[in-house]
């Protein structure tokens, strides 16, 4: 048996292959997003590919089950939002081939827009969900979730969070094996697939019937654990809050859930039988402590002392269940006295010229999500709202019908170019189809830059590199019906502001589409090729000390406070300094600079 | 190292782009070959953004929570000042301290409008007094010819808390985990890194 250390994410990709998946689709997300590049990388008996939103990778894993295929789809917590629609009614259909859907949750927010806890899908959707604890329960659930889906012809929810999909533990390999499902469409099936009121009627009651079936099966189900040391105390909980509980209160009884829905009522009779008093420990939404107390049973502690946002921690845990008997460790420093450390758009990056234009336009900058969110933080502060992939653009839209003629050249859509395929094209239609006249600025930067290097549609390249078509955002744009569609230079910042002043003003929809901007990390797109030179320094001869460069947030750029003078004798308080080692020449700096100070130097 | 069921807890701390990736994975294989179970957990959404990246890593017979319990760190192994004076709080009385003198200025200490922490060294040995080792990484590895072999010269000297595991066993997992190119360079990082504790 060959055993190796795996991220959670890699273990779920590699129990995929092993349950014989054949299609597996996905639209990147943190903390999901290294699943599929995995199949990708690891795994040529898996067909896979981004698609160009979540609701997209549900419909095609959906159609791939139908021919029995075994199939995943791959999202983060909110990308099962956008493809709620399809998911919601194939609990009806039921599947054919084994179907999962894989959800990454993110409590705490490490990278996100909100901490919903997925595990009310499962409920809302009439589906079961399982959810491992660590990368060998990944694996083996992946697994499981796929026999079950087939034993009850249902989509079946894998649930992990950041903590499980982003840890590595030790995960027994296994092989292949193919699914023993025969292939084909079958016509004669419609009046399963074919949602309209008379079939839905039929396929309601199929549902709850398999509810109870499902209800049955966890019961026996052998990853709900009954774990009965010390009887005085005994913790319902599953997934990571499990290991962080079991960590700090060892000598307790514990009945672990591998399958969170639908919960295994039998078992948690016995346990309650068993135990003198039961805790449950859960992130997030009270979630199991609902439902139990709603089969009539009274907890000792739960979300009375259990924190309901944010991540739970073995520390978290146990201070909360020991109450004033808990010791934290000593302070010996205070962390809110050191500066902080936030990400922040890499040097040379062309959002940062982009949102500086915006910032000096005065714009309300209706933003979305991706790498240029980061421009929220000061000192650009140049992003005003921001709520969901491709919102920007029709957020921007109703606010100009609501201001009227006093929006005009006020308001703008900035959107990056995976998050318009994602979700900003529609929007776009709209605008266009109601007259509206906002403007929609696409950050071009050729690839999904913030979760890390995912192609899109609009990159030229599947996730497998080979070469394939690529969206042409003016087409895209014409075709929809906008007139004024032009390219903008991020990188010349003048020019920029010219022309956003003017598409802003007009009372007509405008398209601006980033051009020869590839973001800063993407190798082939050969991003440094484009600057003239490939160091700027500061000409302490000229520099006032103004500090007009630390306006633009440039990580190379750091302020020196030290009194001084120029040549000319004008008195500063102190000058810059341009670290040559993260300088990359994107000339910027020197565009803002008011008095000639920062000079192309060699490296 | 503690056995006999005991978890040993290891806080590596850093700046994306540092390289604490591949030490939390080279220590991976290090303990899992050695036999271990082995768990680590990192937050690494924006980390290529220039932000703080912190790796759990903990090693026993039998390991629960991918993540330490705050105040639970055995070792903190941290390759930039400030991010090391940070987690202060995590260490144990009795823990242990490695970290590489180096000091990269977040964003508001280069504005001007926060001060970079001094004397990081100082205020930890009120705490740990011989349990804390700067280590010059950059410097070592510039001799070497690439500053990127930083990483590995901090794990070399962070080796040396670990006497029953060989040097080979280090090397291997250094070879297994690096493209062979750079085999040589981080080999000799390792042991300038031993030498240097």
């Amino acid at each position: 048996m060959k055993k190796e250390l795996m991220q959670g994410n890699a273990a779920v990709a590699r129990g995929a292959w092993e349950a014989g998946v054949k299609i597996a689709a996905a639209y990147p997300g943190t903390p999901s997003s290294e699943i599929l590049q995995d199949i990708a990388g690891t795994y040529p008996e898996i067909y896979a590919e981004w698609t160009p939103n979540e609701k997209v990778a549900v419909e095609v894993a959906a159609g791939a089950a139908l021919t029995g295929a075994r199939s995943m789809a791959i999202m983060k917590h909110v990308g099962l939002n956008v493809a709620a629609d399809p998911f919601m009614t194939l609990s009806y259909t039921g599947i054919k081939g084994g179907f999962t859907i894989v959800v990454a949750d993110d409590p705490n927010v490490h990278s996100s827009q909100n901490e919903q806890d997925s595990r009310n899908w499962a409920r809302f959707a009439k589906v079961p969900m399982l959810e491992p604890a660590d990368a060998q329960e990944c694996k083996d659930f992946v697994k499981i979730a796929f026999d079950i889906s087939e034993k009850f012809d249902t989509p079946v929810m894998l649930r992990t969070e950041t903590r499980v999909a982003h840890s590595d533990s030790p995960v027994v390999l296994g092989e292949r094996k193919e699914s023993a499902m025969s292939m084909g469409l079958d016509p004669k099936e419609a009046p399963k697939y074919v949602m309209v009121p008379l079939n839905v009627r039929v396929r309601r009651k199929v549902v709850d019937e398999r509810m109870e079936k499902l209800e049955a099966y966890a019961d026996k189900f052998k990853y709900n654990v009954m774990e009965i040391n010390d009887t005085k105390i005994g913790v319902i909980s599953s997934g990571v809050s499990y290991q962080y509980t079991k960590e700090v209160f060892p000598e307790w009884s514990y009945l672990k859930l591998g399958m969170v829905w639908p919960l295994p009522k039998k078992m948690i009779a016995a346990f309650f039988k068993k135990v003198k008093k039961v805790v449950i420990v859960e992130e997030l939404d009270p979630f199991l402590e609902t439902e139990i107390k709603a089969m009539g049973y009274k907890i000792f502690h739960g979300k009375d002392v259990i924190p309901i946002r944010y991540e739970l921690s073995p520390e978290i845990v146990e201070s909360a269940l020991k109450g004033k008997a808990y010791k934290a460790p000593k302070i010996r420093l205070k962390p809110g006295d050191l500066p902080r450390r936030p990400p922040n758009l890499c040097a040379g990056c062309s959002h940062r010229p982009l949102f500086y234009a915006l910032k000096k336009l005065g714009a309300f900058v209706f933003g979305d999500i991706g790498c240029y969110t980061l421009a929220v933080a000061p000192p650009l502060q140049a992003l005003h709202a921001c709520i969901c992939m491709g919102a920007s653009v029709g957020m921007a839209h109703g606010a100009m019908k609501a201001l009227g003629n006093e929006g005009l050249g006020k308001v703008v859509a900035v959107i990056g170019d995976s998050t318009f395929l994602h979700g900003g094209v529609t929007p776009l239609m709209n605008v266009v189809y109601n007259k509206g006249n906002s403007t929609t600025i696409v950050l071009d930067n050729r690839i999904t830059g913030m979760t890390g290097h995912q192609e899109h549609a609009g990159t030229g390249f599947t996730i497998r590199q080979e070469p394939t078509n690529m969206v042409d955002y003016e087409e895209l744009g014409k075709a929809l019906g906008v007139k004024s569609i032009r390219k903008i230079d991020p990188y010349d910042i003048k020019a920029c502001m010219e022309i956003i002043k003017e598409e802003m003003a007009k009372n007509e929809p405008s398209l601006l589409i980033c051009k020869d901007s590839p973001c800063m990390l993407l190798r082939r797109a050969k991003p440094l090729e484009r600057f003239k030179n490939s160091l700027y320094v500061i000409d302490t001869d000229k520099c006032r000390g103004c500090r007009m460069c630390l306006e633009i947030n440039c990580p190379a750029i750091s302020w020196h406070a030290e009194e001084g003078q120029t040549k000319d004798g004008q008195k500063r308080k102190g000058t810059v300094y341009i670290n040559p080692d993260q300088c990359v020449g994107c000339e910027v700096c020197a565009q803002v600079c008011k008095f000639d100070a920062i000079v192309p130097g060699t490296k | 190292m503690k056995k006999n069921g005991k978890v040993t807890n290891i806080f590596l701390s850093g700046v994306g782009g540092q390289g604490t990736i591949l030490a939390s994975n080279i220590l991976a294989e290090v303990f899992l070959k050695a036999g271990y179970e082995v768990k680590k957990a990192e937050v690494h959404g924006m980390a290529q953004r220039g932000g703080d990246v912190t790796t759990h890593f903990r090693f026993g017979k039998k390991v629960y929570s991918p993540i330490i319990k705050y105040g639970d760190v055995d070792f903190l192994l941290s390759f930039e000042l400030l991010e090391s004076i940070r987690y202060i709080n995590w260490v144990k009385p009795e823990g242990k301290i490695v970290i590489n003198n180096q000091e990269i200025l977040p964003p508001a200490v280069n504005l001007g409008m926060a001060q970079y922490p001094k004397d990081v060294e100082k205020a930890f040995k009120k705490y740990f007094k011989e349990n804390v080792h700067l280590v010059n990484g950059q410097e070592i590895a510039k001799n070497l010819g690439n500053m990127q072999a930083a990483n590995v010269v901090l794990v070399g000297a962070f080796s040396n808390f670990f006497p029953e595991i060989k040097d080979e066993q280090w090397i291997d997992a250094i070879k297994a985990l690096l493209a062979p190119k750079l085999h040589d360079l981080n080999v000799k990082a390792f042991y300038e890194g031993k030498k240097a504790l």
